[in-house]
């Protein structure tokens, strides 16, 4: 019996122990670091404003996230009743957990990952579609208009942008040769550089693939489903408390995973951006974190900056300029690496 | 052990959210249930080892045409007092169609004998030697029998043209936006200066 126990133990209890607190650390420094996205999120709009932004809570305001946590969880949850109330409170539940999910397959630095699969990206592109599940159905179950105004124009809005995210993803693909994320990283590494990194190769992509994130993530410009001058908070008016915490929870972790993924299929991951001293003595996880939050900065500048769009706007965007130039590219760099091939490049 | 475990809970769930699918009163339901249905399938092709086929499962399946279904569901203004009155006078149909059915699938697996041609296959697997699962879908699709694919390509597109035909109407009096003839006006040929005397109007 205790044989049997150990060699059930050896071959699921460690491995399990071990994925269960590689994912608890992975999911406390990313809620941490969520925190002072927000925090961030919020200062640097405030900043090209012209106003102060959070500045109360502890110094500079950085305890503001989690001031406005606890006001979330302390406050009391208000069901519609004329909702659909298992579906009402699956939707904010359904969101996050897809959301935190898909960080699973994220490569922090080479081999620090928490599942090392070989169809890594199309992990993430699987768990980033089904995001749209969560919207649809907190949108329908509320049973109020502005609500069902916001999923009906989410889910137009995602799947039309995921088209052009998916062609993006196939050009980085087809230049690595690899579905794995690690691989993709690794294929980035070379002599120049940052100049070895993705976005110089496959310039036009770049720009489509951080256009296509905000659409994917509703951020502004492309904030339709939950335009605040039309829609007052389009999916999420009639939540409150918890609930609404995990909606916002969620779209943040949801923000923060295009951020990596753009860092990885463009600019290298963890790789620094000249391998000499003293560059290469930062720890990978450094330079990943750093590129993150700098392609984070232009999510909250973009956010600060730019209108919001116009739906039809937003169609012609997505079907008419993206989907036909990145087509164009799937084909182009397909056929330069097949003529290519051959002489050795 | 474990695979085994796994594969009774993702089949068990299958079957009894593709019950669901059916036995919904609300339809937006039925179509959570269907979803379910699909991620737990997904689930039982990542135990046989094929991953590639399960992601896109996902892909394809829920994360876009259940998004649709889901969507037109909505929608729609289903009357649920109307649909119940029809439920008795469809019962016998239902049951003798599904009757036929079920008696098909016995004959078939009753029926059913391994090709003796197939025994002689060692390799019947999953992941083929040494190569990834994505890899072997893209040669048997792109480079064995890239013709029929091809083939199959053209029948959606033309499929897809003759829903657009048949759903196209020409409107008179749209007014459409011309982004180019937007960008490209100036200053010049939009705005008019004009001097207006006290008293006069335009």
């Amino acid at each position: 019996m205790t044989e049997q126990f150990t060699a059930f133990m050896a071959d699921y209890g460690w491995p399990f122990f071990w994925i269960a607190l590689h994912s608890l650390a992975l999911m406390v420094g990313l809620l941490l670091l969520i925190a002072y996205i927000l925090y961030a999120d919020r200062k640097i709009w405030a900043a090209v404003q012209l106003r102060k932004g959070p500045n109360v809570v502890g110094a500079f305001g950085l305890l503001q996230s989690f001031a406005d946590m606890l006001k979330f969880v302390f406050k009391e949850p208000i069901i519609p009743s004329k909702s659909d109330k298992f579906v009402f409170l699956l939707a904010p539940i359904v969101t996050t957990v897809l959301a935190l999910a898909a960080w699973a397959v994220v490569p922090l630095d080479e081999g620090w990952v928490v599942a090392d699969i070989n169809v890594g990206i199309l992990y993430i592109l699987a768990m980033s579609s089904l995001g749209v599940y969560g919207i649809i159905m907190g949108g329908w179950a509320s049973n109020s208009k502005y609500p069902f105004l916001g999923a009906l124009r989410s889910a137009a809005q995602m799947v039309s942008y995921e088209v052009s995210i998916g062609f993006v993803i196939v050009t980085v693909l087809l230049l690595v040769g690899s579905l794995n994320l690690t691989d993709i990283v690794n294929a980035q590494k070379g002599d120049y550089g940052l100049l070895n990194w993705h976005w110089l190769p496959l310039f036009p992509m770049f720009i489509v693939f951080f256009i296509s994130a905000l659409a994917e993530t509703n951020r502004p410009p492309f904030d339709l489903p939950e335009a605040e001058s039309e829609l007052v908070a389009g999916f999420m008016v009639e939540y409150s408390s918890t609930p609404y915490m995990l909606f916002m929870l969620g779209e943040y972790v949801a923000i923060m995973l295009m951020c990596a993924l753009t860092t990885i299929l463009f600019l290298g991951g963890w790789l620094p951006p000249f391998d000499v001293a003293p560059f290469n003595w930062l720890p990978g996880i450094f330079w990943f974190t750093l590129k993150t939050c700098g392609v984070f900065f232009m999510f909250a500048m973009v956010k600060s900056i730019v209108p919001r769009y116009r739906y039809d706007q937003l169609m012609r965007l997505g079907w008419k300029v993206f989907l036909p130039l990145s087509l164009f590219m799937v084909v182009a760099v397909a056929s330069v690496l097949h003529f290519t091939k051959d002489l050795g490049v | 052990m474990l695979t085994v475990l796994f594969f009774y809970l993702f089949a068990g769930l299958a079957v009894i959210a593709g019950f669901m699918v059916v036995a919904a009163k609300n339809p937006v339901h039925a179509v959570l249930f269907l979803i379910l249905a699909f991620f737990n399938v997904a689930g039982l092709f990542l135990l046989l080892g094929a991953e590639f086929l399960a992601l896109t499962l996902l892909i394809v399946y829920v994360g876009a045409v259940a998004v649709l279904f889901l969507f037109v569901v909505m929608m729609l203004d289903v009357d649920f007092a109307e649909l119940k009155s029809g439920f008795l006078s469809y019962l016998p149909v239902g049951l003798l169609i599904g009757g036929i059915l079920l008696a098909e699938i016995i004959m078939a697996a009753g029926a059913w004998v391994l090709n003796p041609a197939l025994s002689k296959l060692e390799n019947v697997n999953a992941t083929p030697t040494n190569i990834t699962n994505t890899e072997a879908f893209g040669r048997v699709l792109y480079s064995d029998h890239i013709y029929y694919f091809e083939a199959a390509g053209i029948l959606l597109l033309i499929a897809m043209v003759g829903a657009i035909v048949l759903t196209l109407r020409q409107r008179d009096g749209v007014r459409r936006q011309d982004i180019s003839a937007q960008v490209a006006r100036s200053p010049e040929d939009s705005i008019e200066i004009k001097k207006v005397e006290t008293g006069q109007g335009i």
